[in-house]
């Protein structure tokens, strides 16, 4: 039995998610077929040849399908998806958009944002913002699934040699036009697979406040993070947003600073390793989830914790 | 235009929620019940594209039981015009509901539709898409921002890298991100206008949709509890501990 997964990449290289997805699928087996689509992806396809356990690479290429637009893809995807039991996306807006279209056309339910895989048929996924843990079984023919990537490791990136295969392109007719895309450049870590995050609320008051938070984040070589309040009120862009309806995150370290710890924050977060939050209000509920607390003013512990980690690499170094 | 809203009964987003002790599911009897909170964004964008003159006339559908009339009100009292409960005894998953929805749009022939980008109890995130597919129009989900001018619509919607710009055509399926506006709230004179405005109710089984599940839950937990942390005392302290004891720096 061979399992499918729909990749995630940006035409150029593959996201990381994907690698997720597939460390998910070899809980179920151990021959994997990867389905990209895009616009020349020549590159990216024999750049993923190499990844373990990958058998098989289904390449549709295509510049109609250079900006994902769901309404295209989403008849392909289904028409492969017949010949497989169970067919797999991460749980990124990527996915989000596409899968539940294929589930459509399939006529099956999707099993979303899966977080342990117990055997063929039985799937674990958190509800209620990961306030409950529900554990379901389904007898479809298909199985889809959306996989949660911080919940698995990323699997390893040699050792495969996979066969290319040119699958056809569909077409479909849809009124959608792609504009454009407003996407943030940053030296610093991805958010999803970083080892250290440090998020700021909405006690850092402002943007320019973030830079505070930024010159923190590179000491530590830490992606940043927000709260829904922060980027509500424009301290930072969506893109940042850690949470129930943002991203879910759980790197080893993870720093809360002026989040007040809302059930929908803690559902992005909780799962991280060790957590550190500040606050000064002694009473906010972050402190419940974390493995150390400091209540103090923000404006005053982050220049502080900057002086002591410069002063650790001096004695290091 | 007619707009066409899919709002959603749910425990309110304030409550901590309980697990069942027979592990069944979760508490709803008892606990405070609110429209789902994106529903409220699409709520909002309905009555301004009528108070725009966009919209000539707004409806807000909801699937569930009896009970569920109560989120219809609150849609009437935000200011939707019309009001239809079909009446499930069960509660369904987001294929049987964009199913059930989409047969409400066979009858009522919308131009627009608009959902919440996900049900905060299941966190599905799946029900527009679904119906975009079944109906066969655009989709775009958790969108952040809207324009209409005359067919065409300007949307910009939330991804992981940012935000995305699309383009597309009347009649279209989009679900509403919270930064998509902010919600009113219905006032007192409004809750009582609201009591007057018609609300329908329709049983699922006239609809002659499948609605049994595909999926059995077998059961519902707590999640694993993070054991207890400890307050540092400074910033010396909470260093030293992240270094040395936790070995995270
Ligand atoms: C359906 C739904 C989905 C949601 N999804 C998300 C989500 O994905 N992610 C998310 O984060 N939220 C989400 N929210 C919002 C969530 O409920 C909270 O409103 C939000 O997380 C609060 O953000 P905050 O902690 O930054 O702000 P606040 O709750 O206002 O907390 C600010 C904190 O900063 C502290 N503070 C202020 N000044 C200082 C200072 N100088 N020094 C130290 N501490 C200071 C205060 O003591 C306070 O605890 C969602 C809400 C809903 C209804
Ligand atoms: N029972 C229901 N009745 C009406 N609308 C619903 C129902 N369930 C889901 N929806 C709509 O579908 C959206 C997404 O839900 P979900 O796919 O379950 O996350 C919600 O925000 C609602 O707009």
């Amino acid at each position: 039995m061979s399992v499918l997964i729909i990749a995630e990449h940006d035409n150029n290289i593959l996201k990381s998610s994907t690698l997720n997805t597939i460390s998910a699928a070899l809980k179920l087996s151990d021959d994997i077929h990867l389905l990209i689509l895009g616009s020349k992806i020549e590159n990216l396809c024999k750049n993923t040849q190499s990844i373990h356990k990958v058998s098989k690479i289904l390449k549709c290429d295509n510049e109609k399908l250079e900006n994902f637009i769901p309404e295209i893809m989403a008849p392909i995807v289904s028409n492969i998806a017949k010949n497989y039991t169970h067919v797999l996306a991460p749980a990124s807006t990527f996915g989000k958009n596409l899968l539940p279209r294929v589930s459509a056309l399939l006529d099956v339910t999707q099993i979303s944002d899966v977080i342990e895989i117990l055997s063929e048929n039985t799937f674990v996924r958190p509800i209620y913002a990961g306030n409950a843990i529900s554990q379901v079984e389904t007898n479809q023919n298909i199985n889809l699934l959306t996989i949660r990537p911080t919940a698995f490791d990323k699997c390893e990136e040699s050792g495969g040699s996979a066969s290319i295969e040119d699958i056809e392109f569909l077409n479909t007719d849809t009124p959608t036009l792609f504009i454009g895309r407003e996407v943030s450049k940053s030296d610093r870590p991805d958010l999803g697979n970083a080892r250290v995050v440090i998020s700021g609320g909405r006690g850092m008051e402002n943007s320019d406040n973030f830079k505070l938070l930024y010159e923190l984040a590179d000491k530590l070589n830490a992606a940043v993070g927000a709260s829904r309040a922060a980027v509500d009120s424009g301290y930072i862009g969506n893109e940042y947003q850690v949470g129930q309806t943002g991203k879910m995150v759980a790197p080893e370290l993870y720093i809360a600073i002026g989040i007040s710890g809302a059930i929908q924050h803690l559902a992005g977060m909780k799962d991280s390793k060790v957590i550190v939050a500040i606050n000064k209000d002694t009473e906010a509920p972050i402190f419940n989830v974390a493995d150390y607390g400091l209540s103090s003013d923000l404006f005053q512990a982050i220049p502080e914790i900057i002086k002591e980690l410069d002063l650790l690499n001096k004695i290091e170094s | 235009m007619k707009v066409l809203v899919a709002v959603k009964r749910v425990v309110d987003y304030k409550v901590q929620i309980r697990v069942k002790a027979d592990q069944s599911g979760v508490e709803t009897e008892n606990v405070k019940m609110s429209v789902n909170p994106p529903d409220e964004n699409a709520i909002e964008e309905a009555v301004k594209l009528k108070e725009q003159g966009l919209a000539q006339e707004t409806l807000a559908v909801t699937i569930g039981d009896d009970k569920a009339q109560d989120v219809l009100r609150t849609s009437l009292a935000m200011g939707i015009d019309r009001s239809i409960l079909v009446k499930s005894p069960n509660s369904l998953e987001p294929l049987a509901v964009a199913k059930t929805l989409s047969k409400i749009i066979e009858k009522e022939n919308p131009d627009l539709v608009l959902l919440g980008k996900q049900a905060i109890d299941d966190d599905s995130n799946q029900t527009g898409q679904i119906l975009s597919a079944l109906l066969n129009w655009p989709q775009a989900c958790f969108i952040s921002d809207l324009k209409i001018e005359g067919n065409k619509l300007f949307l910009s919607r939330e991804i992981d890298e940012g935000i995305e710009k699309l383009e597309t055509n009347l009649p279209a399926v989009l679900t509403c991100d919270l930064r998509l506006n902010t919600p009113r709230f219905a006032s007192l004179p409004n809750i009582m206008k609201a009591k007057k405005k018609p609300l329908d109710i329709i049983d699922i089984s006239t609809l002659g949709i499948d609605t049994n599940p595909k999926i059995k839950v077998l059961k519902v937990e707590e999640p694993p509890k993070r054991k207890a942390g400890i307050m540092v005392n400074d910033v010396k302290e909470l260093v030293e501990k992240l270094k040395y004891e936790a070995k995270v720096i």
